[in-house]
């Protein structure tokens, strides 16, 4: 028997299962947005323009979600700054600890990203030209924002798992595979959303949005692969999965989430948006139940043992 | 600087009395779940269940008895904390809220917690919780402000067949091998010290003495500090960072490709 039953859940129920999707949206967002900004052609500039807005938005709500899950919400500040001496709060060998300043520094560079976009969107406003800002769109700050963003994008997307494994839970601490199958899910997700943003928005043109589809379909791919290494590793502990949680699992994220939207994605391209945007809502749909399953199954699982044994 | 102090309870005395867990709730002033109303586990005497935020104390019932009940037995265990020399609460708290005493025991500051709940995931032994009347994560302090003052902690005060005793760990693993060799010339063979030496989390400050293995009495056979796993997940994740970065410049050139191609087809007018 593993020894993560003997342990207890922390209640980390529906704000987290929404901040681990909004956090991995955001960094997957910001990452896809910036490989447009520094590699794509000028056509593509709308589309990074709301890649950047979406990962602002999503630091934002993630800080929320972070801050209302905790039973003493008014002390977040915690997590930053030593309350009894002023001093600064970091350790590296701790997943939250680093993931606090991660999504802060995200923030900070979405939040940077953000404004010189809008800046370029909106010429004629006065505030927007000021010259700092200006400077932002200048291409060598530009591309400094993008690169640092970009790595807290992605460790945003993916130290949500490492987290969990850095714990004793079942399921959680019981595979080394967590971190990397949430961060390739961020990026898939990330990816649907911008398409689905950009659809709705009428934002990007087809050669953008297709361009996002084929990445969505390659992470979608590397995905099942990972998730299917992760449940093989997590050895008998898997059985926890077995019944609703495993239902939910092999038809709302496998099935749902990852095989119908590869299988209907195959055929004559360019698909047209509407395509599009089923396809991006059923990959979003994939990505919040995977976090539903992972972070809920094991959240049900109470300490072994405090009652009645019988030999 | 004071020796490291702890707790050794030798579960072949306990008789269930649950005078520690009263003790525990009165010293510490910890309120009563359910809003006093008592709640029956309707299987077991045991109606406490296990260790949270308002019970630092639980007396475990371990009931077992064969199908017609001719033969049976009750091991009685009054868990606790364990003050982990290695401990994995306090080694992830990521506010600072958990700190080793003068005493090398561990103890949360409610003052600083924040309610994050990380340190519920990472003891190995689900001792953890939170309090609802602060609505911070707490746990057994070893009663630190008793020894800060000289006194015992409450719940081996308590204890009416000394199945909790509390003293310097140096003094009490001597006690519990005596106490083992003892047992074990008594015929009980499978008599055994849980936690007394340094072989996992570098030993407990509150150890055990057994007669069966250690998952009868809901305790892990081996467990392990959460850190075990930030090396190899940070590696994998970071692999997976760069071959999502390779898997878009791949797509993005192959769409450039595209495009020249299409251009250099079309029909020059």
């Amino acid at each position: 028997m593993s020894d993560t039953f003997f342990t207890a859940s922390p209640h980390w129920t529906w704000w987290i299962v929404l901040y681990f999707f909004v956090g991995g949206i955001a960094g997957g967002a910001f990452f896809l947005a910036s490989l447009l900004h520094l590699f794509g052609p000028p056509a593509d500039r709308p589309l990074v323009r709301l890649g950047y807005y979406t990962a602002l938005v999503g630091a934002i709500l993630s800080g929320i979600l972070l801050t209302v899950d905790l039973t003493r919400p008014e002390r977040f500040w915690h997590m930053l700054v030593q309350s009894e001496t002023g001093r600064l709060m970091f350790k590296s060998w701790v997943p939250m600890s680093v993931g606090a300043w991660g999504l802060l520094l995200f923030g900070l560079f979405a939040f940077l990203a953000a404004l010189a976009a809008l800046s370029e969107e909106r010429p004629g406003a006065r505030p927007l030209q000021w010259a700092p800002v200006r400077w932002l769109r200048r291409p060598g700050p530009a591309a400094v924002v993008a690169v640092l963003g970009s790595i807290f994008g992605l460790f945003l997307a993916g130290y949500t798992g490492v987290l969990l494994a850095v714990s004793n839970r079942p399921i959680w601490a019981d595979s080394n595979l967590l971190g990397l199958l949430f961060l390739v899910s961020g990026a898939s997700t990330g990816a649907a959303a911008l398409i689905l943003l950009g659809v709705w928005r009428r934002i990007g043109g087809p050669a953008s949005l297709e361009w996002l589809a084929g990445f969505d379909r390659r992470a979608l791919v590397l995905e099942l692969l990972v998730l299917i290494v992760f449940v093989g590793t997590l050895g008998s502990v898997a059985r926890v999965l077995i019944g609703w949680w495993g239902l939910l699992l092999v038809l709302g994220v496998v099935g749902l989430g990852i095989l119908v939207p590869l299988l209907i994605e195959r055929g004559r391209r360019p698909h047209p948006p509407a395509h599009l945007a089923r396809v991006a809502s059923l990959v979003l749909l994939g990505g919040f139940l995977l976090r539903v399953v992972v972070l809920l199954s094991s959240g049900e699982i109470h300490v072994l043992g405090s009652g009645v044994t019988r030999p | 600087m004071p020796e490291p102090m702890g707790f050794y309870t030798d579960t072949t005395v306990c008789i269930g009395c649950k005078a520690c867990e009263v003790a525990c709730k009165e010293w510490n002033q910890l309120p009563a779940g359910h809003g006093g109303r008592p709640e029956m586990s309707g299987d077991s005497y045991d109606n406490t269940r296990r260790l949270d935020g308002i019970h630092w104390r639980h007396v475990k019932f371990v009931e077992q008895f064969s199908e017609d009940r001719s033969q049976g037995r009750w091991l009685m265990m009054s868990d606790v904390c364990k003050h982990c020399v290695q401990a994995g609460c306090l080694e992830v708290c990521p506010t600072g809220a958990i700190i080793r005493t003068e005493f090398d025991t561990v103890v949360i500051q409610s003052d600083v917690c924040n309610g994050c709940r990380m340190c519920i995931a990472a003891c190995p032994f689900g001792v953890i919780d939170i309090n609802p009347a602060s609505n911070t994560a707490q746990k057994c302090t070893l009663c630190y402000d008793r020894l800060q003052a000289g006194l015992e902690p409450a719940c081996s005060k308590a204890c009416p067949t000394d199945s909790i005793q509390f003293g310097p760990i140096r003094e009490l693993r001597q006690r519990a091998e005596a106490r083992v060799r003892q047992l074990h010339q008594l015929g009980e063979t499978r008599a055994r010290l849980y936690g007394a030496d340094d072989r996992f989390l570098g030993g407990l400050n509150s150890f055990y003495l057994i007669v069966d293995e250690p998952e009868v009495y809901g305790l892990p056979r081996h467990p392990k500090m959460p850190t075990r796993n930030l090396l190899p997940s940070s590696l994998l994740s970071t692999a997976g960072a760069l071959v999502l970065a390779l898997l878009g410049l791949v797509g993005l050139r192959k769409r450039r490709m595209d495009e020249r191609a299409a251009q250099s087809e079309a029909p020059r007018v």
